[in-house]
């Protein structure tokens, strides 16, 4: 027998047992990173809500909160619909191309059934609450108002689809939240698949 | 070892004796003399050495203050502004302790600008510089994620804001970006999860990454030896006895001029705690005295001036995927100095004017983005900061080229030095 070191089997464990080594620090690190996910709480704070509005009346506006924002629902009447095309001109981001919404909603209605407007109610200027005025002529706004949304902090202009008037200071369109129809009388807003 | 003990032994004294005790299972004074009363720097070090140890002294009062801050903060979306304003208020000087913290923030980042802008004039970051350099670059980084995290504290609406736009940055990172921004979050806005979070790694994580850097930053420094103004190898004009020519001891010499820096610092930074502790709204935003409300934006949002240089480079890029890039690059190459200076000259003294004409509008241009990334975005505003970003750039993308047939001036083999 020699005292022959047997170097090729050294290196092989050496690799071996760093290996080893590493897979488990892979595993050890996926409870610390998956802890900073949205706890189970921050899930069930945040999930989708469904809102019922089989009672919502033609030309009514409903609104519930999400993820600490308030969001609009409006029931749009043909007349207010028709509005939208003779606001065009005068609005800042007509095709809501600068504008955040899902990509159904990136048309004239910014919505997926026209009838209905699912709109973030935060000024997209500094987060005032805008007023639903969508009498067209309302006086508190202009009396060429053609009717939409106006905001009483800073005096931006929106129209029917919360698309923005150029020369007032909110920047973009009101973001559309991610919603779908659940039934013909329910929307589940945060959520735009079934499995979302 | 035991030789040392057997003499303090021979000696007398109960102080020799403890020493030597000491020195038999710790390196006390072999650690005292390689590291400080043996360590010897060049002996020309000017004005812009004293930056290096008001760093280490601006992080003494940081972790000192914000130990004793952690005493009476409250880490949640409903408590912590007003924990904030009960320290103002109730503590016992609280308001001091927090003024000497926020204002050390910013002291902290005006130090170690100084600090590095020394390192570009003299050439400090060259060969054998580089791994000081990069750590020096590693702490800078930890600097920026503490300030970036500690700023969110305070629960003000500048500070929820200014979370806000950082972090949705992430969100420009392809396509993981929404599901990072929310893993960083851990909610899906700004919330009492996210504080809390911030808070553990701004009080924990964060400086004990902090303080391992600036370890590694010094016993590199001490292994490769100071740099000075004339960027001359001291090493290479020994003594008989072994000891640079040039070099002086670290302790009493660096000591003593380093404490009257901190003397003229102290100075500088009482005036500011006493008469001006939000710096006219530059050092502690005016926003941030209206807790966060995430349904607010402030009129204008700004981050801190310390970030400003690179908000303005963000905010000038129209795209906000390669204006999150360019803000990236605008920091991390830096790192890269050291292989893109191709110069045979380390000091400006001996460097030509390519070289001084590219790193004076390097500085300026960071000053004037600094500036404008306080401004709002003006059209025209945003064509400046367009214009000073390329020459930010510009410093260091054409540096292979400028600094290799940039002409040079003779370096001598000893420092320049003149006794006062």
């Amino acid at each position: 027998m020699t005292e022959k070191v047997d170097t090729g089997r050294r290196h092989f464990l050496t690799v071996a047992t760093v290996a080893t080594t590493a897979v488990g620090a892979a595993f050890v690190a996926v409870p610390f990173l998956a802890s900073w996910k949205p706890s189970a709480r921050a899930k069930a704070m945040g999930a989708p809500v469904e809102v019922d509005i089989g009672r919502l009346e033609p030309g009514g506006l409903v609104k519930v909160e999400w993820r600490g924002k308030a969001v609009f629902i409006v029931r749009r009447t043909p007349e207010l619909l028709a509005t939208l095309k003779a606001s065009e001109g005068e609005l800042r981001d007509p095709g809501s191309k600068e504008s955040e919404q899902p990509e159904f909603a990136k048309n004239d209605a910014r919505a997926l059934k026209p009838e209905y407007l699912v709109i973030v109610g935060v000024c997209t200027h500094l987060g005032c609450a805008p007023l639903d005025k969508f009498t067209p002529g309302d006086v508190s706004v202009s009396a060429d108002w053609q009717g939409g949304f106006f905001c009483p902090c800073h005096g931006s202009k929106f129209d029917m689809s919360g698309r923005v008037y150029r020369d007032v200071p909110a920047p973009t369109n009101l973001p559309v939240p991610p919603y779908r129809f659940v039934s013909d009388t329910r929307i589940l807003i945060g959520a735009e698949t079934e499995n979302a | 070892m035991a030789s040392t003990s057997q003499t303090a032994r021979a000696g007398g004294g109960r102080l020799a004796v403890l020493t030597a005790w000491i020195d038999d299972r710790f390196p006390m004074t072999k650690l005292w003399k390689e590291q400080v009363a043996e360590y010897y720097a060049p002996k020309n070090m000017n004005f812009w050495y004293f930056f290096g140890s008001l760093a280490l002294f601006v992080l003494v009062i940081q972790l000192v203050t914000g130990i004793f801050l952690t005493m009476s903060y409250k880490p949640s979306a409903a408590d912590a502004f007003g924990s904030v304003e009960y320290i103002m208020r109730d503590v016992e000087w609280g308001w001091l302790i927090r003024y000497m913290h926020s204002t050390g923030a910013s002291a902290f980042f005006i130090v170690v600008y100084l600090h590095m802008f020394r390192a570009l004039l003299y050439g400090s970051y060259q060969k054998p510089r580089e791994l000081l350099w990069i750590f020096g670059m590693l702490i800078y980084f930890a600097l920026m994620a503490e300030a970036f995290f500690g700023y969110l504290l305070p629960w003000g609406n500048m500070s929820y804001w200014g979370a806000q736009v950082i972090v949705s940055l992430f969100g420009a990172v392809p396509v993981v970006g929404d599901s990072l921004t929310e893993w960083i979050r851990g909610d899906y806005y700004i919330s009492d999860i996210t504080l809390n979070r911030f808070f553990a790694l701004h009080v924990v994580a964060i400086p004990l990454v902090l303080v391992f850097l600036v370890i590694a930053h010094l016993i590199a420094l001490h292994e490769v030896g100071s740099n000075n103004p004339d960027g001359v190898d001291i090493k290479k004009v020994k003594g008989p006895d072994g000891i640079p020519l040039d070099g002086i001891a670290f302790h009493p010499y660096y000591t003593v001029k380093d404490l009257i820096g901190v003397g003229v610092f102290l100075i500088l930074f009482s005036l500011v705690i006493f008469y001006a502790p939000t710096m006219g709204g530059y050092f502690l935003e005016h926003a941030n005295f209206d807790p966060a409300n995430p349904l607010q934006t402030p009129p204008h949002i700004a981050p801190v001036w310390y970030f400003t240089p690179f908000y303005a480079i963000l905010r000038a890029v129209p795209s906000k995927g390669l204006g999150a890039a360019l803000m990236g690059l605008a920091v991390v190459l830096l790192v890269f100095l050291p292989w893109l200076d191709r110069g045979k000259v380390k000091s400006i003294r001996y460097r030509g004017p390519l070289f001084k004409f590219f790193l004076f509008s390097f500085a300026i241009a960071f000053v004037v983005l600094g500036w404008l990334g306080l401004q709002p975005p003006t059209p025209l505003f945003t064509n400046l900061a367009r214009l000073f970003t390329v020459v930010y750039f510009a410093y260091f993308l054409l540096m292979p080229w400028y600094s290799s047939i940039d002409k040079t001036k003779p370096v001598p083999t000893r420092v320049t030095y003149h006794a006062h």
